[in-house]
């Protein structure tokens, strides 16, 4: 299920949904990359985990989401957020640590959520997330809302008893929930071929009970098609998908990492694979959408990426008062 | 109109009265129906120690059994708060904390302050905790502790069956995340329970026992079993003409400390009984609070008595020598009391 796809899907897709797609993804490598900036000069505090290279998961999966479904992310998580709904702004914000951010700064780049979009958080412990995606989805079940809940997760996270657990109990329960093993071929400096005893993630799907799939997810279009069927399958009562997509970071595991571990997977990745490339290549082939069209998203986004960190480096840290406030509902 | 019922069944008719209430609250755990899926009889067992017998009947739909996977089930349960279910789980012995700790501490009591205030979690965690029953050393812990040590979770720790009803009503309508504990050795204890729903507020100790005014000699604090085994020693202490007060403090998290101070300063002495083991336990954390907040009131060392630092044994002849007793409780009471400087 790689590269070429049948036309429809792309006829599917109008030329409003492939420009906020393009949009989405293109926020997401803007932003990273400005992080990745912003970072070396020293200005951002304590660890961030970056999802350039990755854009087509978040993108093509989020794109079947409504307000009536969730996420659950990871330490890699901004992409997750933006593709969610989640306001860059208020997420630059969080990741300087200010009181403007997502979560009034006392959260950081680990902790990223916004449960009105139905963003669950972004996660630091890896495998954190499927459990709570099987909550999520029996609530939807259990409510009659339709939603459905999608675990992002890394290769790192497919050897986590939790998340095997959540496979498990997702086909037991026959919940509406989505498993994305986002595959980038590491977790940390640990190549996933060695950590993941079977050759695929995806081959697990079979011991659970559940549809499994590969997706090249350098291809928007093959995972937003995979993602399609998952979703339409778990709104509709058929249970749960596993999904991985296949990829890999153009980071470090966090920034700062020399990534000596490393071939040169990056720089080919970067010229012969990335995922705006491609979708730029084939959507103006197809004459859907104009070049100019998607330099305009281009311009408007790398002005919304200036904005976040102009504003986030303004805004104020939180203050002592608010160290004690929100450990509770009371207090 | 108050009957006696046991501690098991005013659990189970919080449960019932809450489902019946509100259509947000759902029950699951390894066996709360019990025979899902197998040949014979659906709600054959009602959990392990047939807490939720019964229920599956009256809520079909909304009493689900899990397979053994603490984690994902424990984790489901937190998620399901997040998207607008007040889901009760059940994590059949406190000591399974160890194969889903993460999505308790990490995940459910880090979620209202990580995200800025913005999370609500209302999940209750009904869990069975401390020793007598024979179970050995991976099914009697009391670890309250553990979970009264992390910010974000509330602890309650019922110590009879009217407080048990009261406190789990209480637990299912609040926001936060709750450890509901129920002491294995108290499910059959019978009590007067009201008919009717009720709550018992967090963070309020229950005086169980009142000392005389101006001549009460000691305050024992105890928690869950111990409360019992506190009130029988001050009854044979008062034979021997020393008064106790004994105070419950019902729930762990928040700790009402204001009611322990108020009894200290009148008395001038403390007793902690806990079962659990004594390092960082709810028994030197109520003690370190005291001497700090109390130090001029105190006429005596405070006495701590705890189980040993050992694991919980099996064999009755060393599992009875672990967990506190009356002569003990009275042991520590007159160590306080014949104390001089």
């Amino acid at each position: 299920m790689t590269g070429t796809l049948p036309s429809q899907v792309t006829q599917a897709l109008g030329p409003d949904a492939l420009l906020q797609a393009y949009r989405t993804m293109r926020t997401i490598r803007e932003f990273e990359e400005r992080v990745h900036e912003e970072f070396a000069s020293g200005d951002i505090p304590g660890f961030v985990h970056l999802y350039a290279g990755e854009e087509a998961s978040a993108a093509g999966v989020c794109s079947h989401l409504d307000d009536r479904d969730a996420i659950a992310s990871t330490h890699r998580g901004h992409g997750h957020c933006i593709a969610k709904g989640v306001d860059p702004i208020a997420m630059m914000a969080e990741i300087y640590g200010r009181v403007t951010g997502s979560c009034k700064g006392k959260g950081g780049s680990m902790h990223i959520a916004d449960l009105s979009k139905g963003m669950l958080g972004a996660n630091g412990i890896v495998g954190g997330g499927p459990p709570l995606i099987c909550g999520r989805a029996l609530a939807s079940k259990q409510l009659g809302t339709g939603g459905v809940a999608v675990a992002f997760f890394g290769d790192g996270a497919s050897n986590q008893g939790t998340t095997l657990e959540s496979l498990n109990l997702a086909t037991v329960w026959n919940l509406p929930a989505i498993f994305v093993a986002e595959n980038n071929g590491y977790a940390e400096a640990t190549s996933s071929t060695w950590s993941v005893a079977t050759d695929d993630i995806a081959d697990r799907a079979a011991a659970f009970g559940m549809p499994g799939v590969i997706v090249d997810g350098f291809d928007f279009f093959a995972v937003h098609e995979a993602a399609g069927e998952a979703v339409a399958r778990a709104r509709e009562g058929g249970g749960p998908t596993l999904i991985e997509v296949k990829f890999t970071r153009y980071f470090g595991h966090f920034e700062g990492d020399q990534q000596l571990y490393r071939g040169d997977e990056v720089a080919n990745a970067r010229e012969n694979l990335d995922c705006l490339k491609r979708f730029r290549a084939r959507v103006t082939e197809a004459e859907q959408l104009t070049a100019e069209q998607l330099d305009a998203v281009d311009t408007e986004i790398a002005a919304l990426v200036e904005r976040s960190v102009v504003e986030a480096k303004a805004a104020p840290k939180p203050g002592p008062g608010d160290l004690l406030t929100d450990v509770y509902v009371s207090y | 109109m108050a009957r006696s019922i046991s501690y098991r069944e005013a659990i189970n008719e919080a449960l019932a009265q809450e489902m019946e209430r509100d259509p947000r609250v759902v029950v699951f755990g390894e066996d709360n129906v019990g025979g899902t899926g197998a040949p014979g009889d659906m709600d054959a067992w009602g959990g392990v120690l047939g807490v939720t017998k019964g229920l599956y009947g009256k809520f079909p739909g909304r009493v689900l059994d899990t397979p053994i996977s603490e984690s994902a089930f424990i984790g489901a349960a937190i998620g399901a708060a997040t998207g607008g279910l007040r889901p009760v789980a059940e994590l059949m012995f406190i000591d399974f904390m160890g194969v889903c700790f993460d999505q308790i501490f990490n995940q459910a009591a880090k979620f209202r302050y990580m995200f800025g205030g913005k999370a609500v979690t209302p999940v209750v965690i009904r869990t069975m905790w401390g020793a007598g029953l024979r179970a050995a050393a991976q099914h009697s812990q009391s670890l309250l502790s553990v979970f009264t040590h992390i910010p974000g979770l509330k602890v309650a720790a019922p110590s009879n069956p009217y407080d048990a009803k009261g406190l789990l009503i209480a637990s299912i309508r609040d926001d936060d995340p709750v450890i509901f504990a129920e002491h294995k050795m108290l499910y059959d204890t019978t009590g007067e329970v009201p008919q009717e729903s009720y709550t018992i507020p967090f963070g309020e100790a229950n005086i169980v026992r009142e000392g005389p005014p101006n001549r009460t000699d000691v305050t024992i604090v105890a928690i869950g079993r111990m409360v019992g085994i506190a009130v029988e020693a001050a009854t044979e202490l008062a034979a021997a003409g020393i008064e106790a007060e004994v105070i419950d403090p019902r729930t762990t998290s928040p700790l009402d400390l204001d009611t322990i101070l108020e009894s200290v300063e009148n008395t001038g002495r403390l007793v902690v009984v806990d079962e659990s083991n004594p390092r960082c336990s709810m028994a030197s954390d109520i003690g370190a609070s005291v001497a700090q907040e109390a130090f001029g009131a105190l006429r005596a060392p405070i006495q701590l008595v705890t189980g040993p630092h050992t694991p919980v044994p099996f064999a009755d002849s060393l599992e009875d020598l672990f967990i506190p007793d009356a002569q003990k409780v009275i042991g520590a009471v007159k160590t306080a009391v014949d104390w001089s400087r």
